[in-house]
């Protein structure tokens, strides 16, 4: 039963790498298949930018936003919970909750004209959107943490450092995973349309796709950023389920 | 006293930097070039941010209501501010002179709206909803009598009325008829999902997949299927059913629409105990009246609460849609951003964002007043 359930796991995180790793290999050499497809085409596979460099500066763009990300949010959820900041905890919430009803596009839009083209912007907003989730669920975590288990760790002692690291942290890391993985899948979207800004991602085949007119280089780029979506999907959420079984 | 002060002292500091080190205003020579910082008030209004950091930290008789009260003249004042600012910059400047608020009026705006929302907290609902509402008029009273005429945000709109009403009401179409598909098809999906107890199952897990793939992605890759389908059917073709445009659109945003609308069906089909369920079977009701008489209305504030994150999240998708032609508000970001018409990219964003906001509100009052009612 466990073992027939370990390999499911297995298969789940597998299956989406293994097509994003198979999409680098072939997307590259698949030139005639397009050409085929769409003969009306000049320039049936994208080229200004290997597959691989796309992928890798998408992946990138999305590992340092959701770093910081995870940084900024653990920190304000970690501050806003205790007692000398507990003040803060009703308008940090309000933060998180209203922020989440600006578009990821809108949050885009407004860091163009402080920061200008390119991937700058694009950074800044992944950062900013990325925060939210990051910060309800290490805030919704470390509430749900039992009062009894906080007296049990007082009681034996346990500083208020050690009880957060100890205690508190662990006890929520579940929850706090869930709000980076949904972090970073939001982060591999907004990274996509912020190719619109002149951020290199893969979301540049699709957009260069859309206003040239060439369907090629469009579902290139999104056959890829789906994938890669799902693998990091699959791969946070197998760290997920690995801490929630603890 | 001090811990309860926190949040003012930290929204303040926050507002007292921005005053001081950040742009209130932008002037640009014309809608297209950058322009220069200028922060013609920094000093009064950081001395006026520093004045709110010493009441709260001195004691004062009805120092609450006295910093509730200038949050509440800042978020009205701000943009009268900026607007008069304005118009005194264009006085003596060319015609073609853009004047735009800069980082440091909206981060002193969100300052003052957060701590609007901090001084309010514990204070009944009427009072916190007539303070929001009379804020939102006397800004739009404001603007009616022209003190924001200055600025560049309200010259793109009178230049662009028409095509941004347009946009308005498509965006809306867009969002509206993907809110009603979505409803249509997901309640009785979440019902059945329900009944099965397959709340792992296929179909949730289809859908959970779907909503990991990035929106631009599913959105291009449906250009493809509903071109060949316009070609194939003719007959669709005049429905609207190009490779580009609404149709592909709303499809991909009924695709992101589907899983909340039946995880919260399911959930409010759920928050019917089963022992109720059980009575109500036991009175003589058929499944049809317990599903219409006691589950519908017990558990329509849950299905309400998902069609409100549905809402918002499809206007906020919605604007993605225009970078395959749908149209909506999206357009005016994105063709703003092409021209580098920063002014054209904010009104496309703010409407986008006060649209979010807006439905998110309605929805929230019609659950409060279902809430009362039940």
């Amino acid at each position: 039963m466990t073992k027939a359930r370990h390999t499911h796991g297995v298969i789940r995180v597998a299956a989406p790498l293994a097509v994003l790793a198979s999409l680098l290999f072939v997307l590259p050499r698949s030139g005639p298949w397009f050409h085929a497809w769409l003969p009306e085409l000049s320039h049936p596979l994208y080229t200004r930018t290997s597959f691989g460099a796309l992928t890798l500066a998408h992946l990138a763009l999305v590992t340092i936003a959701t770093l910081f990300a995870v940084a900024i949010g653990l920190g304000l959820g970690i501050l806003a919970t205790r007692p000398s900041g507990r003040s803060l905890l009703p308008t940090v919430r309000a933060v998180a909750v209203i922020g989440q009803t600006f578009p990821p596009v809108a949050v885009l839009a407004i860091a163009v004209p402080l920061l200008g083209f390119g991937a700058a912007p694009t950074l800044l907003a992944l950062v900013l959107y990325g925060v939210l989730p990051v910060l309800g669920q290490t805030i919704a975590g470390l509430e749900h943490v039992p009062a009894a288990t906080l007296h049990a760790a007082d009681g034996m002692g346990y500083g208020r450092w050690r009880r957060l690291r100890e205690v508190e942290l662990p006890l929520a890391a579940g929850p706090i995973m869930a709000g980076v993985r949904l972090s970073a899948i939001v982060s591999v979207g907004t990274a996509t349309i912020g190719s619109a800004v002149g951020a290199t991602t893969l979301g540049s085949p699709i957009v260069e796709g859309l206003v040239g007119n060439n369907t090629a280089y469009v579902v290139q780029g999104a056959l890829l950023v789906g994938a890669l979506a799902l693998s990091v999907d699959a791969v946070l959420g197998a760290i997920e389920r690995r801490i929630r079984r603890g | 006293m001090m811990s309860r002060a926190l949040p003012v002292f930290v929204l303040s500091a926050m507002a007292l930097v921005a005053a001081a080190c950040l742009p209130f205003l932008h002037v640009a020579p014309n809608r297209l070039l950058s322009g220069h910082a200028v922060s013609p008030l920094a000093w009064p209004l950081a001395a006026a941010w520093l004045a709110v950091i010493a009441v709260t930290a001195v004691r004062i008789p009805m120092q609450r209501v006295v910093v509730t009260a200038t949050a509440w003249f800042g978020i009205a004042g701000l943009p009268w501010l900026a607007g008069a600012e304005a118009q005194r910059i264009l006085s003596d400047a060319s015609a073609t002179t853009r004047v735009q608020p800069g980082a440091g009026f909206w981060l002193m705006w969100l300052a003052a709206a957060l701590l609007l929302l901090d001084g309010l907290r514990g204070r009944r609902p009427a009072v916190q909803v007539a303070a929001w509402i009379v804020a939102g008029f006397t800004i739009v009273v404001l603007a009616a009598a022209g003190a924001f005429d200055g600025l560049s945000l309200v010259r793109e709109w009178r230049a662009q009325r028409a095509p941004f009403a347009a946009a308005v009401a498509e965006h809306l179409r867009l969002a509206g008829t993907t809110l009603v598909l979505a409803l249509l098809t997901g309640a009785p999906l979440g019902w059945w999902v329900w009944r099965r107890r397959r709340a792992d199952g296929v179909v949730v897990g289809i859908l959970a997949f779907l909503q990991t793939v990035p929106s631009l992605a599913l959105f291009a890759l449906l250009i493809g299927p509903f071109a060949w389908l316009a070609r194939a059917w003719p007959a669709l073709g005049t429905l609207g059913f190009g490779g580009t445009g609404a149709a592909p659109a709303v499809f991909a945003l009924w695709l992101y629409a589907l899983l909340p609308v039946v995880r919260y069906t399911a959930a409010g089909l759920d928050a019917v105990p089963a022992d109720t369920r059980d009575a109500a079977r036991g009175l003589g009701m058929s499944r049809t009246q317990l599903l219409m008489r006691v589950q519908l209305p017990l558990g329509w504030p849950v299905l309400l609460a998902g069609l409100r994150i549905v809402a918002v999240q499809t206007i906020g998708l919605a604007a993605v849609a225009a970078l395959i032609g749908a149209g909506g508000l999206g357009r005016f970001v994105f063709l703003g951003i092409g021209q580098g018409a920063t002014d054209m990219v904010l009104l496309g964003t703010l409407a986008i964002i006060v649209l979010a906001l807006l439905v998110d509100f309605v929805f929230q009052a019609v659950l409060a007043w279902t809430e009362r009612r039940a």
